[in-house]
């Protein structure tokens, strides 16, 4: 192929294998939002609940997470516990305990900060016209929450997919590995690297963009 | 533990953490004025500028910065584009933090209520003087927590610069890593680095958010 770098990505499977590539990145960004979805949960009713060392607790974890870069806790995790525990954790693995150790964390405290928007005055309001406590709950307390919870759960979430990005670094084969080995097919073809990384810098604006249009859109609309 | 493979390392640490924190705070003070370029540009509606600050904002914010940094690296050059490691660090950064202090500089301006200007404007002031006077203190005590947060967010995201083969903290550890036998030690010097540079730039935003706490003017909740 002597004309445009770009061609090589329609050649054969090459642009099925990118995606590919994509999707084992997307796919750890998947359990790990479920996951910290559900942990988050938790994690934000034990910030509010009223014992002093749970909350110091979830306070330490929350400013570790904050405080270490997430490539460093990768680090940690596939490097470190091999030789502290002996645990030879996959690159995935490591992947998907170090983001939902972070998305845990971090999305419990957005948990918190929604429960904790709602103004009393709307628990004894409802009370008062008579509503039972799980009614209070379902018609008006959840929604409210949800509503301010939302937009900042899906903006974590596609920092998650573009954090996924990482496990490059730990040498699990995801998009940009696959990149570099279709680059490397190619090396007769000299602008094949431009082409090939353009495109994936493309494909990860095509996945998160959409996150980030619904998440500004639910603001306004809730807003 | 070993103590004597620490403190026979400190010095490679410390150059890693000064290549991290050089090049993050270039990336810092790159991105603040690029930020703040964006956010006028969109705020006053230049026309054509403004569009091109918007489409930037959203390809820099939905990308994740490792992408960035492998297409201005290992892609551009291919095309005639060549930029040198340290190079490609700065700009690279500055893509990403551009648009995040961009975003932080709007929310702050948005706060400033149009009473504030209207009043301004009442009093006899020029529109530069009610920018200069007005409208910017107080959105930049608004924006202070983000613009913080977004610092430290950038210098966290320096941990991938090893990629530009750049002698960065990650890229010391992970050289001596490799080299074979002090995993633990090494990844727990890593950690401790990161934390003592980040720990003062975490306190120095509590600082300041406090002192300007008090900045706000007039009663934004009255109209």
């Amino acid at each position: 192929m002597q004309d445009l770098g770009i061609g090589i990505l329609f050649k054969g499977v090459n642009f099925q294998r990118l995606l590919g590539g994509l999707w084992v990145t997307l796919r750890l960004a998947l359990i790990t939002i479920g996951l910290s979805c559900l942990f988050g949960l938790l994690f934000g009713m034990l910030m509010l609940s009223g014992k002093r060392i749970v909350k110091a607790f979830c306070r330490l974890w929350l400013e570790i997470v904050r405080f270490m870069p997430q490539l460093v806790l990768l680090y940690l995790v596939y490097f470190g516990f091999a030789r502290l525990f002996g645990w030879d954790l996959d690159g995935e693995t490591s992947a998907v305990i170090v983001f939902t150790f972070w998305g845990t964390a971090e999305m419990g405290d957005l948990i918190r900060g929604a429960l904790t928007s709602i103004p009393r005055h709307q628990t004894e309001s409802a009370a008062a016209l008579g509503l039972n406590k799980a009614r209070i709950y379902l018609h008006i307390l959840i929604p409210q929450t949800l509503r301010r919870l939302l937009p900042q759960a899906i903006n974590l979430s596609t920092r998650i997919i573009k954090t996924t990005a990482l496990v490059k670094m730990i040498n699990v084969t995801e998009v940009l590995k696959v990149g570099q080995q279709i680059i490397g097919q190619f090396y007769r073809q000299p602008d094949a690297a431009f082409w090939v990384y353009f495109v994936i810098f493309l494909l990860y604006f095509l996945v998160c963009w959409p996150f980030s249009l619904l998440a500004r859109h639910l603001e306004k609309r809730w807003a | 533990m070993d103590g004597a493979f620490i403190l026979a390392h400190v010095p490679d640490y410390l150059s890693g953490a000064w290549v991290t924190l050089r090049f993050g705070l270039y990336g810092v003070a790159c991105s603040l004025a690029l930020g703040l370029l964006c956010c006028l540009v969109r705020s006053f509606r230049v026309p054509v500028l403004r569009q091109i600050a918007g489409g930037y904002i959203e390809l820099a914010r939905n990308t994740p910065l490792l992408v960035q940094l492998f297409f201005l690296y290992a892609g551009l050059p291919r095309v005639g584009i060549k930029f040198s490691a340290e190079a490609c660090a700065v700009i690279g950064l500055t893509f990403l933090g551009g648009a995040y202090m961009a975003e932080a500089f709007r929310s702050g301006l948005e706060s400033v209520d149009k009473s504030q200007t209207e009043a301004g404007a009442c009093i006899g002031l020029t529109r530069a003087q009610n920018i200069r006077y007005v409208v910017f203190p107080q959105a930049l005590a608004t924006a202070v927590p983000a613009l913080f947060a977004n610092v430290i967010f950038l210098i966290k995201e320096t941990s991938v610069f090893s990629v530009l083969a750049m002698m960065d903290l990650m890229n010391v550890a992970d050289t001596l890593r490799t080299s074979g036998g002090h995993t633990v030690e090494v990844l727990f010097m890593l950690a401790a680095a990161y934390l003592m540079i980040l720990l003062p730039v975490s306190l120095l935003a509590t600082l300041a958010e406090r002192r300007l706490r008090y900045a706000g003017f007039g009663d934004r909740h009255s109209v």
